[in-house]
């Protein structure tokens, strides 16, 4: 097939992958990367657009032409550096970023045939450049000698901290675990983000300048105030995440073996309960549920297959068109032999006398009308109970903010839902010098939104700094 | 790293570390607690502050081996470092002047009353405090207590010291002396809490007592130290680890104790076999 002058294909080159059966008995990455050959020829379906769309699709406004660009022509360093000169994480957001409602949902190529697979590229140049290339500090403005704090590892503050030691910032990042990286380490398993590339991504970020304090929790160890007043920052940016996860207020949800999806992925991932000889135990179900629709349902269900669940499913109260999760992952679940039991809802978990889960008592669902989002609003159909046995039950239905800031900073202004108020565009707080973006903001997003926020929050802080 | 400037072992099981963390000296209140992690690969054990100093930037942890990781900090020397050492944790204690205030402290749940004790002093209040133990040999910090308290009565499962009994015996005893109390304060294994609450909260006294729970995080995220508290889920770690007696679901926050021992006693006889060759 071709188009125009170059001989292209009209459909994408599609990743290799993990055979699924041999995949769900271990935790290495599914996805295996683009050869260069792969890579060159996906690179040059790309028609180089005078007005590229992708560009405004994407949250941190990554050229994607120009690194796309470089790939087409080989030159596949020059290309990483290209990316991390507008996102500091490139090896993080080709694996996790949702591009198919992103930069890759504007692409032109998607018009006819399939999108540019702007992701598969941005791995590729990144994992390249990570296994081969040495360091080589992108443009670095002077030291200013400002001191400027940021709360969280994550997504989000990463960002924020890279961009800031670019400016010149004396940047120190504040972790409240023993390992930086939020829930690119506690939360996204292996095998969907191997820990090795986060941990790549932070030594670059090191490099740069950026100090990392583990092991302290801002409000606790030294508050908002004391960094302010006492310390020498200058400003401090909040990137501290979801926070506290949300049950579903139903009877024998406190049995034992309910997790919720925090608890169950920072066993298996933070901690490594995923491997036999680890310190920190994890109930291996012989059968699991897991409870919501979204990105993080799927990996606990994957997670539970991975741990030597006989059956592992998901229990949706809608249909999979409402469901949040990218619809690769939804794939991959399914190709995993992963069960979906949609249009259910748990109503109680029933446990034996020593408080073990033994079933989950879920009623049949029906769409009704659309609600507020717009999506249909699931009804239960009255009379329709029935129990799925099970030994373990995983809730995967979202986050409420953590309260430690608001509680120990209370001149931030905090919306009704406990979230901070932050302007979208430029991340400032009610509080001068003070600026937050990410979960801590949107509530539960995703890591570009994330850093997106940090890369906005990082934009004003520079200017606020500089009068 | 912070590092342990001196280990006493108070003791056969437990130990008493005094560990340089000038930051956790100075914010740290009564009630409070840390995390602590004693190998790369090693579980995040949740430990109450047991003392502190914030002149000279030292906290003590006072910890009974109980399991593997218990384990592995107990074989530490003065002068090693922790590799993990975070907080102050959970919301302190709520210290005001409330009269006369009895302090029960069971087994090493009296290392954690000790610096509410310290700090109930200090506000003014009349002390008068129980130490429980199985026998003579396990009781902890008489002495210190003794200093802090208008009065101390001792007992002992056995008999060895003290009276001959539980807690909640020696509580009975002190509120059958027509001793009136304003508020309690209980601390030590969770059955011994359950009872001995029972008994307090029936007399009509305001009790509190500081839970612990699992916990993996200990900051919040993963809820894996939930309980119920007057109908309600709360988090042990972020609303806790005190919490008013008479509202907890005793019998679900047992259960939930016991959740992981089979995986305990499993991690620590394969360790106790590695490191002696022979099972615990």
């Amino acid at each position: 097939m071709t188009t125009g002058k170059k001989s292209v294909c009209a459909e994408r080159i599609p990743m290799k992958e993990q055979d699924p059966k041999a995949r769900v008995k271990n935790f290495n990455e599914v996805p295996l990367g683009y050869s260069e050959s792969e890579a060159v020829l996906e690179a040059r379906r790309c028609v180089q657009c005078k007005k590229p769309l992708c560009v405004k699709g994407c949250p941190v406004n990554v050229n994607i032409p120009e690194f796309v660009g470089l790939i087409a022509n080989g030159k596949f360093v020059e290309a990483a550096r290209r990316i991390k000169e507008d996102n500091a994480l490139p090896a993080i957001c080709g694996r996790v970023c949702p591009q198919e409602t992103q930069c890759e949902e504007k692409c032109i190529l998607g018009k006819k045939g399939s999108p540019l697979a702007v992701g598969n590229l941005e791995r590729f140049a990144a994992d390249f450049e990570m296994a081969r290339g040495e360091f080589a500090a992108p443009g670095m403005r002077p030291k200013n000698g400002k001191k400027v704090g940021v709360v969280g590892s994550g997504p989000a503050g990463l960002t924020a901290a890279g961009e800031l030691a670019k400016q010149g910032f004396d940047v120190t990042v504040f972790e409240a675990f023993h390992e930086p990286g939020g829930v690119l380490v506690y939360g996204i398993p292996e095998f969907r983000l191997p820990k090795e590339i986060v941990r790549k991504e932070i030594n670059y970020l090191e490099k740069l300048g950026v100090h990392l304090e583990r092991n302290f929790i801002v409000g606790r160890t030294a508050t908002i105030d004391g960094l302010l007043n006492e310390e020498g920052f200058s400003a401090i940016f909040v990137g501290s995440g979801a926070g506290l996860p949300s049950f579903m207020r139903i009877p024998g949800e406190n049995s034992i073996g309910v997790y919720s999806a925090n608890e169950y992925l920072t066993r298996s991932n933070l901690m490594k309960a995923y491997k036999e000889d680890a310190d920190t135990p994890i109930i291996r179900g012989r059968h699991v549920v897991t409870v919501g629709g979204g990105n993080v349902a799927m990996d606990s269900a994957r997670t539970a297959a991975r741990l030597g669940a006989e059956t592992s499913s998901i229990v949706y109260r809608r249909t999979e068109t409402e469901m949040p999760a990218r619809s690769v992952e939804i794939h991959h679940a399914k190709e995993e032999g992963i069960i979906f039991r949609l249009l259910t809802n748990p109503v109680a978990i029933l446990a034996d006398a020593q408080g073990f889960v033994k079933a989950v008592r879920c009623i049949r669902m029906e769409l009704g009308a659309p609600d507020d989002s717009g999506r249909r609003r699931p009804l239960p159909v009255e009379g329709s109970e029935f129990d799925i046995d099970c030994d373990v039950v995983i809730v995967a239905v979202g986050n409420n903010p953590h309260p430690l800031i608001r509680e120990t900073a209370p001149d931030i202004a905090v919306s009704k839902h406990g979230t901070i108020v932050a302007d979208e565009a430029d991340g400032r707080t009610s509080k001068k010098f003070v600026y937050a973006g990410g979960d801590i903001v949107t509530g539960a997003a995703t890591v570009i939104l994330a850093m997106g926020a940090g890369k906005n929050a990082a934009k004003s802080i520079a200017e606020d700094l500089a009068k | 790293m912070p590092k342990i400037l001196k280990i006493e072992r108070l003791s056969d099981l437990v130990f008493r570390y005094r560990i340089d963390a000038p930051r956790i000296a100075k914010m740290r209140k009564a009630g409070q607690f840390v995390i602590v992690r004693a190998t790369t690969e090693g579980e995040r054990i949740p430990l109450t502050i047991a003392n502190a100093n914030p002149a000279e930037g030292w906290i003590e942890l006072i910890f009974q081996v109980a399991g593997k990781s218990t384990k592995i900090l107990s074989i530490l020397r003065e002068g090693n470092e922790i590799i993990d050492l975070a907080g102050p944790l959970g919301k302190p204690t709520r210290i005001a002047r409330f009269g006369r205030c009895l302090c029960v402290g069971g087994g090493v749940g009296v290392a954690p009353l000790y610096p509410i004790v310290n700090a109930l002093k200090a506000a003014g209040n009349e002390i008068v405090t129980i130490l429980a133990a199985r026998s003579s040999k396990l009781l902890l910090l008489e002495n210190e207590m003794g200093k802090i308290s208008n009065r101390v009565i001792i007992t002992t499962d056995d008999g060895s010291k003290g009276g001959k009994g539980f807690a909640a015996d020696a509580v009975k005893q002190v509120l059958a002396e027509d001793e009136i109390f304003d508020f309690s304060v209980i601390i030590g294994p969770a059955m011994m809490m359950k009872i001995t609450s029972a008994v307090t909260v029936a007399a009509g006294i305001k009790t509190v007592v500081s839970l612990n729970p699992i916990m993996i995080d200990g900051t919040g995220m993963c809820g894996g130290c939930r309980l119920t508290v007057g109908g309600e889920t709360k988090f042990g770690c972020v609303d806790g680890p005190e919490f008013d007696a008479a509202k907890i679901d005793w019998d679900e926050m047992i259960k939930r104790l016991n959740g992981y021992r089979g995986f305990e006693i499993g991690a620590l006889e394969k360790h106790n076999c590695i490191v002696t060759g022979r099972p615990a």
